[in-house]
């Protein structure tokens, strides 16, 4: 099944889809998005809006641990800075503003307040690496956290009680159904995706991998580490502050407890799963991380019955079963399913030829 | 076109250059020998900016660079390749040199992000130039879409003479170019060398162990020992100089 593959020139061979299994997957997947954008259930649409508003965060913590090698675990802190950002922004400028273009602002301010923060964060990056700008990044999650609760600044953010965000409404069109608001997480999810494959085929994402493999070869061929690493956090930061946003919005109801370290490691665990450094690595990431929890929620239900005792069971056990899928990924296959699916695919190419 | 004035540099009490002066002249070819721990990478990493030298000055087209970032230099076309090949293992063959076009490219994140419009006939230019100029040129167009784990040395070396080349640099350092090279592979480097600096007019300084290979391409010889310059010239005259077969040799008996 080996493929045509010839190239006639530079512009065909540096495509994102160069063959036309890659064209037939991603426009076949598009166009099964926009089905089940309208004729879904009412249930998988919830759970493909949590996966979508998960993914644009991954596709962040992307750029920024799998390209630029800068781990990161605070990037729920960005989260709940879009999600504060766009909902105070709603609130502060309601009666200035026209509803019908507000989110076309709010949605601006919340990206570029997070990319600021994320600037911020990343200062220490430029003097320490790995585990220890891990620590670094973790006190800016409960920094950030402390914030939005203390008592001081309440009046805004709401404190411990949290904050309720208005429906999005795009010149009248109000998204104020759950299938509306995932018809705008898919296309947003879709653009992130794209651009952030836009963005490793250009010199800025090639930087951010040469900072990853070796960074004093970034060095010498002209690439200020600065720069690039400051960059790369203000991108997945402005990353997490839209998936913050569009959380927001979908959920309507924010607190600041969504947004605590459970997130941060959430997000990295799914780029793990996934695979790290990966156009698709946060795609199958999110799949697993989300439905993991609900096919043994489903599962579990069937076999024990509604038992009242049981299930009371059912959460620690998830958190088990799903711990130890993590770590069996670390084992097994610490480069993600993207991993596998690609010797899957290099197999089917060379079929019936060589195996490898 | 390159000159370092005087150069000190020191680690704790390890005085690993004690006053170097030469100038690697343009156009030319000039190598640096000395024995093991004479400093020649030493001098190599101050050249490019990763130590600040204690005492002394690196000059580049007449501009004094002392206190130059890495990057900077760079941006300034000074080039360099590393004795272990310092190449980025998570990318193609393609990629990495494509790296070497960083500093004269404009993409900023805007444009990238979008990809379409100035980015990618950026992109496409840059492409074209280095297919013409450095893949064809060093002979591997069969293995641009290789990641860097698949290849042997030889050609790891290769890609990475290609990845400097990329950077259509002045100056180019080498560091050991055909270290662990067998004799083939050392023939194929020494002519692209030579190539290099008789198609581009670039100016080469080199670090190297093989002498033959030094003494065969190098018009001038700048010669180390724990730091010192014990002798310059050309060739010629660097392998009669008696302080030099000394410092290889040791002292006729």
């Amino acid at each position: 099944m080996i493929n045509a593959n010839l190239k006639s020139s530079y512009a065909a061979d540096e495509r994102v889809l160069d063959n036309r299994y890659k064209q037939g997957f991603v426009y076949g997947s598009i166009l099964l998005l926009a089905l089940f954008t309208l004729f879904g259930s009412d249930y998988a649409i919830l759970i493909g809006s949590q996966m979508g508003i998960l993914l644009i965060a991954v596709v962040g913590i992307n750029v920024l641990t799998g390209y630029t090698g800068l781990v990161s675990l605070g990037h729920g802190a960005f989260v709940a800075i879009g999600a504060y950002a766009v909902t105070i922004f709603n609130n502060v400028a309601t009666g200035i503003i026209p509803a019908g273009i507000m989110p076309f602002l709010s949605l601006p301010f919340a990206v570029f307040l997070a990319a600021a923060v994320g600037v911020l964060v990343g200062l220490p990056s430029l003097r320490v690496k790995g585990l220890y700008l891990a620590v670094a990044t973790l006190a800016a999650n409960f920094i950030v956290i402390f914030l939005i609760e203390e008592e001081l600044f309440a009046p805004w953010t709401g404190g411990m009680v949290g904050l309720t965000t208005n429906a999005p409404n795009f010149f009248g069109w109000v998204l104020d159904t759950k299938r509306e608001m995932f018809g705008l997480i898919a296309v947003l999810g879709v653009l992130a995706l794209l651009a952030a494959q836009n963005l490793m085929r250009t010199r800025v994402g090639r930087a951010f991998i040469a900072i990853r493999d070796r960074d004093y070869s970034a060095e010498i061929l002209g690439i200020s580490l600065l720069r690039y690493k400051l960059t790369s956090f203000a991108i997945s930061a402005a990353y997490c502050g839209l998936a913050g946003a569009l959380f927001a919005y979908f959920y309507a109801r924010i607190l600041p407890e969504q947004f605590e370290l459970a997130l941060s490691l959430q997000l990295v665990a799914a780029l793990i799963v996934g695979g790290l450094g990966r156009t698709m690595g946060p795609v199958f990431g999110v799949i697993v991380i989300v439905l993991v929890p609900e096919l043994i929620k489903i599962t579990f239900g069937a076999v024990t019955g509604d038992a009242a005792g049981m299930a009371q069971l059912r959460a620690p056990l998830q958190e088990i079963a799903f711990g130890a899928l993590l770590v069996l990924f670390l084992l097994k296959e610490p480069l993600g399913i993207n991993q596998i699916v690609d010797r899957i695919l290099r197999a089917a190419n060379r079929w019936p030829f060589a195996r490898g | 076109m390159l000159r370092v004035e005087d150069l000190h540099l020191s680690f704790g009490g390890i005085k690993a250059l004690q006053g170097v002066n030469f100038e690697a002249r343009e156009g030319e070819i000039t190598g640096v020998i000395g024995p093991n721990g004479a400093g020649k990478t030493s001098l190599f990493n101050a050249i490019s900016g990763f130590y600040t030298p204690d005492r002394g000055r690196v000059f580049f087209d007449g501009d004094d660079i002392t206190a130059l970032s890495p990057d900077k230099r760079a941006g300034l076309g000074l080039a360099r390749t590393f004795q272990n090949i310092a190449l980025f293992r998570g990318m193609t063959v393609l990629d990495n040199i494509k790296l070497g076009g960083h500093t004269r490219l404009n993409t900023g994140v805007w444009q990238a992000l979008r990809y379409f419009g100035a980015a990618q006939r950026e992109e496409l230019e840059l492409r074209r130039e280095i297919e013409e100029r450095v893949i064809d040129f060093l002979e591997i167009d069969h293995i641009r879409k290789y990641p860097i784990t698949m290849l042997s040395y030889g050609l790891q070396k290769r890609v990475e003479l290609g990845r400097a080349l990329a950077m259509r640099p002045r100056v180019l350092l080498l560091d050991e170019p055909v270290a662990g090279m067998n004799r083939e592979e050392t023939a194929d480097m020494a002519r692209f060398i030579l190539d290099v600096q008789e198609q581009f007019g670039t100016t080469i300084l080199l670090v190297e162990h093989d002498m033959h290979m030094v003494m065969d391409i190098c018009s001038h010889i700048v010669v180390l020992n724990f730091g010192q310059q014990i002798a310059a010239g050309s060739p010629a005259e660097v392998s009669r100089d008696p302080t030099v077969i000394e410092a290889y040799l040791g002292a006729a008996a």
